[in-house]
């Protein structure tokens, strides 16, 4: 196996605040707007940018959720993995809002499809983008493409992108493992 | 990855300690999604359910109803008072006969203790037993311990006590494997008439007087008087087992601590509990049937995703 880095702590946070910029100037105070991370792995970035567009850009309003979407997706029963469920955070409803779906890699679509039908539970939204960190380009599966990426990486079907959090994994950083 | 032990849900006696906690885990997602505006997740839209009723039923069939609705499952319904069992069909052959239309599961609730263990040997399909005689009723004893979890916090070191009609009670054996399983006392109470003989076996503590049983327990779990199985009489009147094991609001309030009341429905109000009990916030009656639903959807989740595609 082996990795390399395409991103370290310093180049992830450069691509942040420019996130959280490029939303700024989308979406003004957020007063109709509401962040979705997507569970698993989407809720770290999700509550990131919320944080740093509190803290670092002074928006008060921020609505943010996390939203699983295990028993939305496709591929129940087609695989050889047990789909195992996360918790859905949605305390508000979104009716009539803009909705930002934050994920940190985009590959096939499926996941986002599976978000799209997911999110309808919980009202007609006004309209929904997609922010990702990382966009994996020639690998779609479905004709869904982002608002907002932080890096396109041009990455082979055998290899895998890993996007690490501090709080997570004790580093921000992106490899492309080859296994 | 987790999945449950067995492919086949015939009573809490066949599943492990693990099995009982990934159901509990899932019922949690569940209990999200059936609080939703919108209730309903399309995972099962690919899976056809046969829920197949032998025994009359309300509750219980309505539940397993809504949480394959809510799964997005196709759902057949079947009551065998208007069936082909009146013209003497086995029971083999009228589930061989509804599987033959494609169908991937079944839900069955039926008089005879084992029918289920007996069915799953026979067809190829996975089954849930809904209560089979006197003998198991699994989801219900699943749903009683989640709403214990939910309302005490956890089941484990709790000591719980089933009242009333044990000897005619499918929720009472299903209910002291699941207790046990996590780690709960279980005592049982009753007149000894409606007590089986050998109930020590399990490894529960037996008492005959209330007073006692409900000084000693966290949670009071009142059986129904089954007074339709009841072919000969086992207590003197309906009066008189109200005096003795029925749970008023005069004797709660005199117990040293607030325990919480549970019933596994329907209720006979003014036997087992009066309505004061019943409508008291002691009681989570109306919280059994709410989780009943999730219980059943996890239940149904984790097995469908075992068959195979």
């Amino acid at each position: 196996m082996s990795q390399k880095v395409l991103l370290n702590a310093k180049e992830v946070n450069i691509i942040l605040h420019r996130l959280a910029c490029q939303l700024i100037e989308n979406h003004n105070d957020f007063s109709n707007t509401v962040l979705i991370g997507l569970q698993p792995r989407g809720k770290y970035l999700a509550n990131r940018l919320a944080t740093m567009l509190k803290e670092d850009y002074k928006i008060k309003n921020i609505q943010l959720g996390h939203l699983d979407i295990t028993f939305f997706r496709d591929d129940f029963r087609r695989g050889e993995k047990i789909l195992e469920a996360n918790t859905t955070e949605i305390n508000f409803i979104v009716e009539n809002k803009n909705i930002v779906f934050i994920d940190d890699v985009l590959y096939t679509g499926r996941s986002i499809r599976a978000a799209l039908t997911a999110i309808q539970s919980f009202g007609r939204p006004n309209e929904i983008e997609l922010l990702t960190l990382i966009d994996r380009r020639f690998s779609r599966h479905l004709p869904i493409q982002p608002n907002y990426r932080g890096r396109q990486v041009d990455a082979i079907n055998e290899e895998k992108v890993k996007v690490n959090w501090a709080e997570n994994e004790g580093e921000d950083s992106v490899y492309l493992i080859n296994n | 990855m987790s999945e449950l032990s067995v492919n086949h849900l015939l009573g809490i006696k066949y599943l492990n300690k693990k099995d009982i906690q990934l159901i509990f885990e899932t019922a949690d997602h569940f209990k999200e999604v059936i609080n939703r505006p919108i209730k309903k997740v399309p995972s099962l839209r690919d899976i056809t359910i046969a829920n197949l009723f032998f025994e009359n039923s309300t509750r219980t069939k309505l539940s397993f109803e809504l949480a394959e609705k809510r799964l997005s499952a196709d759902v057949i319904n079947f009551s065998a008072s208007q069936s082909s069992v009146k013209k003497g069909e086995t029971l083999i052959d009228t589930v061989n006969n509804i599987l033959s239309m494609k169908v991937d599961m079944v839900v069955m609730r039926h008089p005879n203790p084992g029918a289920g263990v007996f069915l799953s040997q026979h067809v190829d399909a996975s089954i849930i037993n809904a209560g089979d005689g006197a003998h198991e009723h699994p989801t219900q004893a699943l749903l009683d311990s989640y709403s214990i979890r939910e309302r005490l916090g956890e089941v484990r070191g709790k000591n719980v006590v089933i009242v009333g009609d044990v000897l005619h009670s499918r929720v009472a054996l299903s209910n002291i494997y699941a207790l046990q399983l996590q780690g709960a006392n279980v005592m049982v109470c009753g007149p000894k008439t409606l007590l089986p003989k050998y109930i020590k076996d399990l490894g529960v503590k037996v008492e005959t007087n209330l007073r006692k049983a409900l000084n000693w327990c966290d949670v009071a779990n009142m059986l129904r008087v089954q007074n339709e199985r009841m072919d000969i009489s086992y207590f003197p009147s309906t009066r008189e087992y109200t005096q003795q094991y029925g749970v008023n609001k005069a004797l709660l309030n005199s117990l040293d601590k607030k325990i919480t009341i549970m019933h596994p429905g329907p209720i006979n109000r003014g036997v087992e509990i009066t309505s004061d009990v019943a409508d008291s916030d002691q009681a989570i009656i109306l919280d059994q049937v709410q989780n009943g639903v999730a219980i059943r959807m996890a239940v149904i989740y984790l097995l469908a995703s075992k068959i195979k595609h």
